[in-house]
């Protein structure tokens, strides 16, 4: 589904990401774990096409999205819920999932409108209230609702669980793993490793720009070097 | 009663003027309120609108064409095309190639096409001011002919009537349409919008564009209520029309509206019941005084944001 090899991206002068390879497979929930500052948001970045790698290749569903626009990328089949949400504070939820579905027909807007409003009934209540008023965990409903909107085969989440309630992130898992029952490839990056491990069928450790382990969810949590470093020993 | 007619007139004179600065002010508060920076060379699309309709309007009765109605139509229609590509080329030439960059870069692109644009008019169509034709005259006449007589013009009926219907249409075109939502998302978050596959730079466009058409609609409009333009016109005419925007506060569409309006009025009062001469200053004082109480302007908010 989504192969990068070998990438390298570059701020300015100074590489961020020294040559990594990451493979996500159809239907799979992978996560990618690493401290502040190892370059997980670069990575996802680097897919969704700002900044664009220097060297390397992303390939998406087989064809090579390496340098092509963030736009056209995000038009293929891919969704991203970014770190911070980042919903329209001025929009209203409805328009906020408008947004998401925004190249799709009207009839499918409804359509996956509907399908959010199940998942979420919360958003529902909120319909018409601006996206900016409503607390942390609803704009993360409303990130991942926006994102299911365009109806992707992939989804990729960068830190949902950020600031949030334990309840709240509770429940986020559980839609994430719901998407993976609807078939949809979810690619996680998380600092919460333990639960972002658990869920995953694999994982990938990132420190400071490279690769540093990669094994299934389940080894990767008994793995002595993760539970000291991630799991807090 | 005099003296209630006399302030009538001056309501009525601010009134039309301020719908006209309305709708340049129009431009400046959308571009801002997508890509954060003042398009310094909107006064000057605003003015090449003008001299575009007064050579269609030359254009057609040159070939007989003298039907009102379809000269005010055609002359619109040609400086809409002519000032949104204008528009459009601004921001192609001058802030794309150098967006992302130190925020006076743009700025001073913008200043370097004001004065290339306003330096081609001069040379094309000489620095001498060129009559518009009257075509509308005459007006309804209030109060007895012996005493003061407050008139509002059929001029007068139009700029506020074309004001109104081009406000109506933006205002549903940005709250309803989904292009307008998506206008609403990139002034918010542009990378976010970007990431949902939205073509932000068409976007930026498109605000460019729209900007420009309701200034050339101010401009076939203020042509024709001043009765000529020269290569100037559309300096002062910026000015206000930003000092306008800010007002109501710069970002925000409602804000740009209020904002002309109460320029407008505030002028024609300081020249009805002080002097001329001094409504310029009048009106950047307005612009000092909101700088210094209410930067954010009259309706404009702080983003609220929730972290």
């Amino acid at each position: 589904m989504l192969i990068l090899e070998d990438v390298h991206t570059h701020y300015g002068k100074i590489e961020a990401l020294h040559g990594v390879s990451v493979e996500v497979n159809k239907g799979e929930i992978v996560s990618l774990i690493g401290a502040n500052g190892a370059g997980k948001t670069t990575l996802l970045m680097t897919v969704c096409g700002t900044p664009q790698a220097s060297a390397g290749r992303v390939l998406l569903e087989g064809r090579d999205i390496t340098h092509e626009a963030t736009s056209n990328i995000m038009r293929s089949g891919i969704a991203i819920v970014p770190e911070g949400r980042r919903v329209f504070p001025g929009l209203t939820v409805e328009e906020n999932l408008h947004m998401g579905g925004f190249f799709n027909t009207k009839a499918e807007i409804r359509k996956s409108q509907d399908h959010v409003y199940e998942l979420f009934p919360r958003l529902k209540e909120r319909e018409q209230q601006r996206a900016g008023t409503m607390s942390g965990g609803e704009q993360q409903m409303l990130a991942i609702g926006r994102a299911l909107m365009s109806k992707p085969r992939m989804i990729i989440l960068d830190e949902p669980s950020l600031g949030l309630a334990p309840i709240i992130i509770q429940q986020i898992f559980e839609i994430i793993g719901q998407l993976r029952e609807e078939g949809i490839t979810v690619f996680l990056v998380e600092q919460n490793a333990h639960q972002a491990l658990s869920l995953a069928d694999r994982g990938y450790v990132l420190e400071t720009g490279r690769i540093r382990l990669h094994d299934t969810g389940t080894n990767l949590l008994a793995n002595p070097e993760v539970r000291e470093a991630y799991l807090g020993g | 009663m005099q003296d209630l007619l006399y302030f009538f007139q001056q309501l009525i004179n601010g009134l039309t003027i301020g719908s006209a600065y309305a709708l340049i002010a129009i431009g400046y508060t959308m571009v801002y309120g997508i890509i954060g920076m003042i398009n310094f060379a909107h006064g000057e699309v605003y003015m090449i609108g003008a001299y575009t309709a007064l050579i269609a309007i030359t254009g057609l009765t040159a070939f007989g064409i003298a039907w009102l109605p379809l000269v005010l139509i055609v002359a619109l229609i040609c400086a809409v095309i002519v000032s949104s590509s204008m528009g459009w080329a601004v921001e192609r030439v001058a802030y794309r190639p150098v967006r992302g960059r130190h925020r006076l870069i743009p700025l001073i692109s913008a200043i370097g096409m004001s004065i290339f644009l306003q330096n081609y008019v001069h040379l094309a169509q000489g620095s001498r001011n060129i009559g518009f034709p009257a075509l509308m005259d005459g007006g309804f006449q209030f109060g007895s002919a012996d005493s003061f007589q407050m008139s509002l013009s059929y001029m007068q009926i139009t700029i506020f009537i074309t004001t109104l219907i081009c406000m109506t249409l933006l205002s549903l075109f940005i709250s309803r349409s989904r292009i307008g939502r998506a206008c609403r998302a990139v002034s918010q978050d542009l990378r976010m919008a970007n990431l949902l596959g939205i073509d932000t730079n068409r976007i930026i466009s498109a605000t460019f564009v729209i900007g420009a058409s309701l200034a050339a609609v101010a401009g076939l409009l203020l042509g024709m209520y001043y009765g000529s333009v020269d290569p100037l016109f559309g300096f002062i005419a910026g000015l206000k029309a930003f000092t306008a925007a800010v007002l109501g506060g710069i970002g925000s569409i409602p804000g740009a509206m209020l904002g002309g309006l109460i320029l407008g009025v505030a002028e024609s009062m300081t020249s009805g019941y002080l002097s001329g001469e001094y409504k310029d200053v009048v009106s950047f004082s307005l612009l000092i005084l909101i700088l210094l109480f209410k930067p954010t302007g009259l309706l404009g908010k702080p983003e609220v944001e929730k972290i």
